[in-house]
């Protein structure tokens, strides 16, 4: 009872959105946990080499399987190499898989998503082709993108994109769709402003919040989808210390060093985990409506 | 659909490695690659290509492997029936679980029950199927040795060999499904619970058991319904990780390989055959609306 007061007290300078999120926080400790973990996860992705690690992929034939220890926290693989060093290392991989895939995917996703809302030729092609792409489950497609070309980082990164791409300019298209219905869009319309006008100034503003909650659950997904592809050898080239690829090259050892998986997949599970419920918080900081039902 | 055959057409055709070459051997000369080119069509442009190539999809000719030099046709016959029954098994587990848990837990909105199913709904949706996968196989065989590693049994050879090589699988599989269905069940639940007829069937009288199945349940099954044909996208990439991790010979796994051996008519096959799949499932899933509210007229 004691918080009514005090939101009426909150300062006007304060923007609603922001007050929005602010409580939404302060009732959701869940996103807070989310958040930090996620932040403590970047932290540990750039501060890499100060964490106590050596080069991940030095190789030494006399310490190779080693259970984890003192000295290798996680152990080693079956190349002698410091688990523990390619885990804070694949961090980098992951998060910029995932980062990289949830920017682009939203930008392409929200041009070409205004594009269909406002021209009505391009959307009955480009929808036409979207809904192609969907009919392909997201891995996929991802998988045999992945099989055409060369494994590179570029390209987990590019397959991964246009398998998601689709399901944000659907997004797109229908906010677009129902706000050009609306009163304040119709009013911009009868004052002269122009298309280009009112799509920068009226609605791409009204888009930003179901896109950062949509680019928030795709972060998570591309982070599984990049660990997917490596995990049966279809991603990230394996000089790369993916989590992915600590978990595949450990598959046919799991028996004997099951930590070589525990692991990555620890942190695999927990940075998604962060990522998630990052995304709950903000869904429900942004629409309440959605907060009491989901 | 269109799309689809146009798209994974497009994958053969700018794959790179001429066919040709690798039928023609290695002392072949260039004139014996451009006969072999001829006869099998390659030099004709690309919607001539195309066009053959429907037209042999059409009578069921999928191509030929280049690793094995055998039928796509035969390789995805022979591995089809493993993937069926892993699918079919955490189809039918998971749909008969997360739907009556979703009710729970919307009948039972804000107690530890909704807690802990939404908790396990965002923890099912975090962790990656393969880690789901190993942690259950330390767990099941190699610490309580309850259940195989690895491996598939068919059904012909007795029901107990094949269900205990059938649970981790179906287990790991169904985990982000599971989440997925328990989740958009509770939701819709919340939203029909929250209306005017269900009050009234209440005030009727009703035990909440009729209110729940009959009135509530029957409401919200159009969602949920649609989720479950959507989620199958899940099903699929999840068979191919678990058919690797479990070592199922199924198409999961006939996938896997073909990756590593770039092996593109297969790559090609299984995302045709997992495509139609999903587009036949979700049409199934359009038409069952009408049985479902018979408002919903085509």
């Amino acid at each position: 009872m004691s918080a009514v007061p005090a939101a009426l007290a909150a300062p006007r300078s304060v923007s609603p959105m922001w007050r929005g999120f602010r409580d939404a926080f302060r009732r959701h400790p869940t996103a807070i946990l989310g958040g930090v973990l996620l932040l403590v996860m970047v932290a540990a992705a750039i501060a890499a080499p100060w964490l106590w690690t050596v080069d991940p992929q030095a190789l030494s034939p006399v310490r190779r399987l080693k259970p984890p220890s003192g000295e290798y926290w996680f152990g080693t693989d079956m190349l002698g190499r410091d688990v523990y060093s390619r885990v804070v290392y694949g961090a980098r991989v992951s998060l910029t898989v995932g980062i990289a895939v949830a920017i682009l995917s939203t930008v392409l996703g929200l041009a070409l998503g205004m594009l269909t809302g406002f021209v009505r030729w391009i959307d009955a092609i480009l929808m036409r082709v979207m809904d192609g792409l969907m009919s392909i489950p997201a891995v996929l497609l991802a998988i045999s993108l992945m099989a055409l070309t060369q494994a590179s980082l570029e390209n987990v990164i590019f397959a991964i994109t246009l398998s998601e791409v689709p399901r944000v300019v659907r997004l797109v298209r229908s906010l677009v769709l129902s706000l050009r219905e609306q009163p304040f869009v119709e009013a911009a319309t009868a004052a002269g402003t122009g298309i280009a006008r009112t799509l920068v100034r009226h609605i791409l503003p009204n888009t930003v919040a179901p896109l950062l909650v949509q680019g928030t659950y795709i972060f998570a997904s591309a982070m599984i989808t990049e660990a997917i592809l490596s995990f049966i050898g279809a991603g990230t080239p394996p000089n790369i210390p993916s989590w992915g690829n600590v978990m595949a090259e450990a598959r046919s050892l799991f028996q004997i060093a099951g930590y070589l998986i525990l692991f990555p997949g620890i942190f695999l599970s927990l940075t998604v985990l962060a990522v998630n419920l990052l995304g709950d918080g903000m869904r429900d900081a942004l629409d309440p409506r959605l907060a009491r039902r989901m | 659909m269109g799309v689809v055959a146009l798209f994974v057409f497009s994958l053969l055709y700018i794959s790179p490695g001429d066919p040709a070459a690798v039928i023609a051997g290695d002392i072949a000369t260039a004139e014996d690659i451009a006969r072999i080119r001829a006869k099998l069509g390659l030099d004709e442009p690309y919607m001539v290509r195309f066009g053959n190539w429907l037209w042999a999809l059409a009578h069921g000719d999928l191509g030929v492997s280049i690793f094995t030099g055998l039928p796509v046709a035969r390789l995805i016959g022979q591995r089809i029936e493993p993937t069926v029954a892993l699918t079919l098994c955490t189809l039918i587990v998971t749909i008969a679980l997360a739907v009556p848990v979703g009710v729970v837990a919307a009948w039972k909105v804000g107690t530890w029950i909704d807690r802990s199913v939404m908790g396990f709904s965002v923890l099912g949706f975090s962790i990656p199927v393969f880690v789901i996968a190993y942690l259950l196989i330390m767990l099941f065989s190699v610490q309580l040795g309850w259940l195989p590693v690895q491996g598939y049994r068919s059904i012909n050879e007795g029901w107990w060999p094949f269900l205990s090589h059938m649970i981790l699988p179906s287990a790991a599989l169904g985990t982000v499904y599971m989440a997925l269905i328990a989740r958009i069940t509770r939701a819709t639940m919340l939203d029909v619970l929250s209306q005017d007829y269900i009050r009234t069937a209440q005030a009727k009288g009703l035990s909440s058991n009729q209110v729940l199945l009959g009135h509530a349940l029957k409401n919200a099954s159009v969602p949920i319904v649609t989720v479950i044909g959507i989620g199958i996208a899940l099903l699929i990439s999840g068979v191919v990780v678990t058919e690797t991790v479990f070592a199922i010979p199924g198409i999961g796994r006939l996938t896997v390989d073909a990756i590593l051996r770039r092996d593109y008519p297969i790559i090609q096959a299984v995302t045709l055959l997992f495509s139609g799949v999903y587009v036949l499932i979700n049409l199934a899933v359009d038409m069952s609306y009408t049985f479902l509210d018979p408002r919903i007229r085509y």
